[in-house]
């Protein structure tokens, strides 16, 4: 018996929470960040240095320097050398060490890189503290543990190391990112050139500091900042044996061609387009936080954001009654402050492309729904939106938006489901909503997804690969599949 | 409106409990803290159940649910203070035309094991001695056995007696002996359909007292059935609630979950013994910036 639910709920009238802000000093941020290559930090061959914003206030919290091709010719050649004298040649139990030692650092330095990674990306500090840090040293931990183990990773194959490898990470784990890459590459004892994104650099430039620390070896890796700086010279290089890029679509794409004459190794990780699929027999208000959650609180910049929404008609009301009650009780706000669940976009530019894509599918989906009334009068925000009664056809349930927007799209069987999931051209994270375990297993195997969760969603691991199908992505990251593109038999 | 009890209700227990931990992350600070800690004090209801109680103890009770800390007057009275039947009539005299309530445990609390006749008898007494409200306790072994028909009938003739004397009805759950968070969500269903006015975690009898994710279910019970109709029922979690730490992630919870409407003693009690004086205690601290020794606040 369906009713339809009318009544609503209202919040914070009577007891508004006062703001609990983390203190900014902790990020311990210089005024000017160099180059990071062969184990010092270096002014640029041309001095120009880029300013990096808080995007909560749009203030200029510091700036990095712009490198030039020679500077570029330089990170690699380091990385190079270091891998013939230094690196390449040391024992694994050695290697080990210093990984683990990057790991107890993380640890050590936690809240500094908590609260640079929120002044930089307007992550919330709770998301920064609990997720992003914690499990970047664990990546460290875990393949710390590999280095000396890779023979049991590769049951009959001896595998080797492979030589210089550039990494490229995108703006929404900036910290998290480059762990998950510099860990297992570090441990099948190669060497590195990073490439964190132009728009946050910092804690890739803080876990330089930590390198530094750590007593690494001089130019194991290098970190090179800078805007477009990723071109043909760069990726063609040829001291270079492979690529793990992980960003915007075209940008892979145009990687991928660039190397199909070359015998380089390369990783992707694209776009997902995630997606939930509610059941009719699903926990709807576990379903519900886990879609905000994921949608909303990081300001929708996951890779897995679970913006797409797929839910059974049976439900429908219920469903969308519930998500627009959760709606209320978000708080919008300063990043720094720990009750805050939505914070800003990281970058002018990308907020402008939220902006246009809203304004543009408005005028096609007849009920769309927001509950927030007023935007702080700061910063760089976008108003978390819902577009209910979206369909395949809308642009929206097909490019990957990276914003706080969830789109619902109905279905009335597994079969209808399980062919509109499916098409998209990438498929990385799926979350199946529903109690009856006999029916999420079989619909999972028919999803055409890398990561199939389960009455849950984000749930990452290093010991667990990530990686997807289709045009989201080639090559996995993370567990012993994230050991493969970093060696050669 | 027909409902099928028989139909077990879908609960996620894992989570249950990532919600839980997400409202355990809130940071209450400053005046939401005072607000949140004078807003959590009216809302206890003071309880004495012991079989060693006798009228001085439960005059003495409430003296102190009168005055919780004659140092800080202006502080509000505790909702309630809960008691056997035998002794509302002294808790009457004390506390008639205050705002603080008396209620009284019936239906043979705790265990509920006695006879329709006698849990009668018993809230018929409890109340003509002047009760506000009854905490009655559900047949667990009836419901553990499919019996669901039994504890609704149970619950609404409870309710009967108690709607002919304006006196409000908190029904106990007891989730510590129920297996399941499916089986509380059931129960809360059951009793809410059947009346209840507010729906209570448990006796305080038993290791197993009120918890966060049993207690999460049955505000969302309490938030269908609204959704639904309009209609609110109260929530109480009882026993295990000895700091105002663990009180205020409640009120977070019970904040977050139905709102506003539900922020106030008419709708939401801890049932405790010793929240009021740490509640007391952080108050002190966050006026005065120091803890307290615990002699300079008063115990019942």
């Amino acid at each position: 018996m369906n009713k339809k639910e009318t009544h609503f709920l209202e919040y914070f009238t009577e007891w508004k929470y006062n703001s609990a802000l983390e203190t900014i000093e902790h990020a311990n941020l210089k005024n000017q960040y160099d180059l990071f290559i062969n184990g010092k930090f270096v002014k640029p061959s041309i001095e120009k240095y880029t300013n990096i914003i808080n995007p909560a206030t749009e203030d200029t919290i510091t700036c990095v320097a712009e490198a030039s091709e020679k500077d570029i010719e330089k990170a690699i050649k380091a990385s190079k050398s270091a891998y013939e004298t230094s690196w390449g040649k040391m024992p694994v139990k050695e290697r080990a060490k210093y990984i683990f030692r990057i790991a107890r650092l993380i640890q050590e330095k936690a809240k500094e890189l908590a609260v640079t990674e929120t002044l930089n990306v307007g992550k919330p500090i709770r998301n920064s503290s609990n997720i992003d840090v914690p499990l970047a040293a664990n990546y460290f931990f875990n393949y710390a543990g590999w280095a000396d183990k890779l023979e049991y990773a590769f049951p009959n194959q001896t595998p080797k190391s492979i030589g210089v490898v550039l990494q490229a990470v995108p703006w929404n784990f900036p910290l998290l990112m480059a762990a998950g890459k510099i860990a297992p590459a570090l441990a099948t004892g190669n060497t590195i050139v990073l490439h964190p994104s132009e728009t946050t650099p910092l804690t890739a430039l803080k876990l330089a500091e930590i390198i530094q620390e750590s007593g690494l070896p001089d130019g194991v890796v290098n970190i090179v900042t800078g805007t477009n700086i990723l071109n043909e010279a760069f990726v063609y290089h040829k001291h270079l044996s492979a690529i793990s890029f992980t960003g915007k679509f075209k940008t892979g794409q145009w990687i991928q061609k660039t190397l199909a004459e070359t015998d380089k190794k390369f990783t992707l990780e694209l776009n997902g387009k995630s997606t939930h699929i509610v059941l009719e027999d699903a926990a709807i208000n576990e379903a519900v936080e886990s879609i905000i959650n994921g949608a909303f609180i990081n300001q929708g910049g996951f890779c897995c954001d679970g913006s797409r929404v797929f839910v059974q008609e049976t439900i429908l009301d219920e469903v969308i009654h519930r998500l627009k009650d959760r709606m209320a009780t978000l708080i919008i706000g300063n990043p720094l402050d720990k009750n805050t669940d939505v914070g800003p976009i990281h970058s002018k530019s990308h907020l402008k492309t939220i902006e246009e894509l809203i304004k543009n599918e408005s005028s096609n989906h007849e009920n769309i729904y927001r509950h927030i009334t007023t935007l702080p009068k700061q910063g760089l925000f976008v108003n978390p939106t819902l577009f209910i009664n979206s369909s395949q056809a809308h642009a929206l349930s097909q490019q990957e938006l990276f914003g706080p927007i969830i789109s619902i799209q109905t279905f009335r069987t597994i079969e209808e489901v399980v062919d509109k999931a499916n098409n998209i051209p990438y498929g990385l994270t799926m979350s199946i909503w529903s109690n009856n375990g006999s029916r999420a297993f079989g619909l999972n195997s028919k999803l055409k997804a890398g990561v199939v969760w389960i009455n849950t969603s984000h749930k990452l691991d290093p010991t667990s690969p990530f990686g997807g199908y289709k045009q989201g992505s080639m090559g996995k990251e993370g567990g012993v599949h994230g050991l493969f593109p970093y060696v050669k038999f | 409106m027909f409902y099928d009890f028989r139909k077990t209700p879908i609960i996620d227990q894992a989570g249950i409990a990532e919600r839980v931990a997400r409202f355990n992350s809130r940071s209450i600070k400053k005046e939401s803290k005072v607000q949140a800690l004078k807003m959590a004090l009216s809302m206890i209801d003071l309880t004495t159940l012991e079989g060693k109680d006798t009228e001085n103890k439960v005059k003495q009770l409430c003296y102190k649910a009168l005055l919780p800390h004659s140092a800080l007057p202006q502080l509000p009275k505790v909702a309630a203070v809960c008691v056997y039947p035998n002794m509302v009539a002294t808790a009457k005299r004390v506390l008639n035309g205050s705002m603080v309530k008396v209620a009284s445990v019936a239906t043979a609390f705790p265990s509920g094991q006695s006879t329709r006749e006698v849990k009668i008898k018993e809230t018929t007494f409890a109340l003509d001695c002047g009760a506000d409200e009854i905490d009655m306790v559900i047949s667990r072994g009836e419901f553990l056995k499919g019996n669901y028909q039994f504890v609704f009938d149970e619950i609404a003739s409870i309710k009967e007696i108690c709607k002919s004397y304006h006196a409000r009805l908190k029904v106990i759950l007891e989730t510590g002996e129920l297996s399941t968070l499916n089986d509380v969500r059931r129960a809360s269903d059951i009793a809410i359909y059947a009346g209840a006015d507010f729906i209570k975690t448990s006796t305080g009898k038993i290791s197993v007292a009120a918890t966060m994710p049993a207690s999460l279910v049955m505000l969302d019970a309490i938030k269908d059935y609204y959704f639904k109709t309009g209609i609110m029922v109260g929530m109480k979690p009882a026993g295990g609630i000895s700091s105002a730490k663990i009180a205020l992630h409640y009120l977070v919870m019970l904040h977050e979950t139905l709102g506003n409407a539900w922020l106030n003693n008419e709708w939401f009690r801890f049932g405790a013994s010793s929240l009021a004086n740490d509640i007391i205690l952080q108050l002190e601290k966050e006026e005065k910036g120091v803890y307290y020794s615990k002699n300079y606040i008063s115990i019942d």
